[in-house]
């Protein structure tokens, strides 16, 4: 069954028609008009780590569209606990509905889910592998503040080995002809066989441990949080904590359209000075999260938008 | 000049990569243990591939599953089955696109590393020289002598 497990499962073409379709969700996803596209579809939420954009913004594209929503809930009180296989949950959620999210500890379980199930698979992040609906709404508000994904100067900054969002966000980015920086600290440099891939696809990607230097020059900034979680030790996360923050002074150079995008939750690697910035578009970011997952649920289930939503939906 | 006397029945197994043949025996499971003969030779010079090793196992045959196995350090070995001093098959190693329930995937975080997950291990070839293989799950590049360890 398709699936969404990383970027490699989307044509560029397939990306920039769901992209299409999420523009004309946009009122739906803002609660001004009623539009039941999946009405009777179930989508399994399946959380095996802590979310709350995701989770929440799966659940409420669901529910605009009509559909409604099973959650695995608290993995604590939940079979897993009493040593079920993946396979095994799998096996059940899928006959309880027709498009399953999951988020997972460990790297490759969506991929791995996917070969289990019979209904579509969005993989909501898998260790720190991959996130690739969060690269949806990522392109979605670079699209929107741009007009366009092809040829932007993006700057990927913060934990670039752990952060998963950015290991799908950089492939998707390389596709569309933009420029690549990477800036992080030593060890938390982009895994290799993501560069591998992306210089194999013919970018050119620039590794640096410098974040200022590059803002000038920059269309997108995309700051990260230091995934603490996933450091081995208190110590080594110690080093690294804190390694960039930016702040509204920094900004002062920066082209006037350029954006800062940060996947949230941040700790300090943006200051508050920056909220206030017309740079700041990681709250609108977040909100476009709903409306792209909305828009790539109806395209697994091959659900057609209609082209006039507004004639085919009820004002609210 | 013949290092290693030629044997009446087995495998030769020749063209292994120079420092490869322990790993070559511990991915047959041939150790101390078996009551066969075995002859082993490393880093003699090679024409073809500047060093080698070769292994004489005698009175056994390998099983293409055995094969497979040996793909993951010297894909381009050459496998001769010997029956009364004569060489009676050659026998190819090909390195398929994917090498199916063979290994256990070397990334720690793997979901795989589950041993109660049911699901074949699949390991991708995503080039053939230098050897690189990557986990169809989580998409890490393999550790090839880590692979020998996880061994199915």
């Amino acid at each position: 069954m398709p699936g969404i497990i990383t970027m490699d499962d989307l044509t560029n073409e397939e990306i920039i028609s769901i992209l299409d379709d999420a523009e004309k969700l946009l009122p739906v996803a803002r609660g001004e008009l009623y539009l039941p596209l999946l009405q009777g579809r179930i989508l399994g939420n399946l959380f095996f780590e802590p979310s709350t954009r995701t989770r929440m913004s799966f659940e409420t594209a669901m529910k605009r569209l009509g559909g409604d929503v099973v959650n695995l809930g608290d993995v604590k009180t939940s079979s897993v606990v009493k040593g079920e296989t993946l396979f095994d949950t799998i096996q059940m959620v899928d006959g309880y509905t027709d498009i399953i999210a999951m988020r997972h500890p460990r790297q490759g379980a969506a991929q791995y889910a996917c070969d289990s199930a019979r209904v579509p698979i969005m993989n909501g992040g898998d260790g720190a592998g991959h996130h690739p609906t969060q690269t949806m709404l990522d392109l979605f508000t670079i699209r929107s503040a741009h007009g366009t994904l092809e040829g932007l100067n993006v700057v990927l900054a913060g934990d670039l080995r752990y952060g998963r969002t950015v290991h799908s966000l950089s492939h998707a980015l390389a596709r569309f002809g933009c420029n690549v920086t990477f800036a992080s600290p030593e060890g938390l440099r982009m895994p290799e066989e993501i560069v591998a891939d992306l210089r194999a696809h013919g970018s050119e990607v620039v590794e640096t441990t410098e974040l200022l230097n590059h803002i000038d020059d920059a269309d997108v900034i995309y700051m990260t949080r230091i995934q603490k979680e996933r450091f081995p030790d208190e110590e080594e996360y110690a080093k690294v904590a804190g390694a960039y923050k930016l702040h509204a002074r920094d900004l002062d150079g920066a082209k006037a359209e350029m954006i800062i995008m940060h996947p949230l939750p941040r700790v300090d690697e943006i200051h508050p000075s920056v909220d206030t910035t017309r740079h700041a578009f990681y709250f609108q970011q977040a909100f476009n999260g709903v409306v792209a997952r909305m828009s790539l649920m109806c395209w697994l289930l091959g659900v057609t938008v209609p082209e006039d939503v507004n004639a085919a939906g009820v004002v609210l | 000049m013949r290092r290693v006397t030629a044997i009446k029945n087995g495998t030769v197994i020749d063209h292994v990569p120079s420092g490869k043949a322990l790993s070559v025996l511990k991915m047959l499971g041939i150790g101390g243990s078996m009551s066969n003969p075995v002859s082993l030779v490393m880093n003699v010079p090679s024409k073809k591939m500047g060093g080698k090793d070769i292994i004489k196992v005698e009175d056994r045959e390998l099983t293409q599953n055995e094969l497979d196995r040996l793909a993951l350090v010297a894909p381009d070995a050459s496998v001769a089955i010997i029956r009364a001093y004569s060489v009676a098959e050659k026998l190819e190693i090909n390195l398929t696109a994917e090498v199916v329930n063979v290994a256990r995937c070397t990334f720690s975080n793997c979901i795989t590393t589950n041993h109660r997950e049911p699901l074949p291990h699949r390991l991708l070839v995503t080039n053939r020289v230098p050897l690189e293989l990557r986990c169809r799950y989580c998409g890490k590049t393999q550790d090839i002598e880590g692979l020998v360890d996880n061994l199915l």
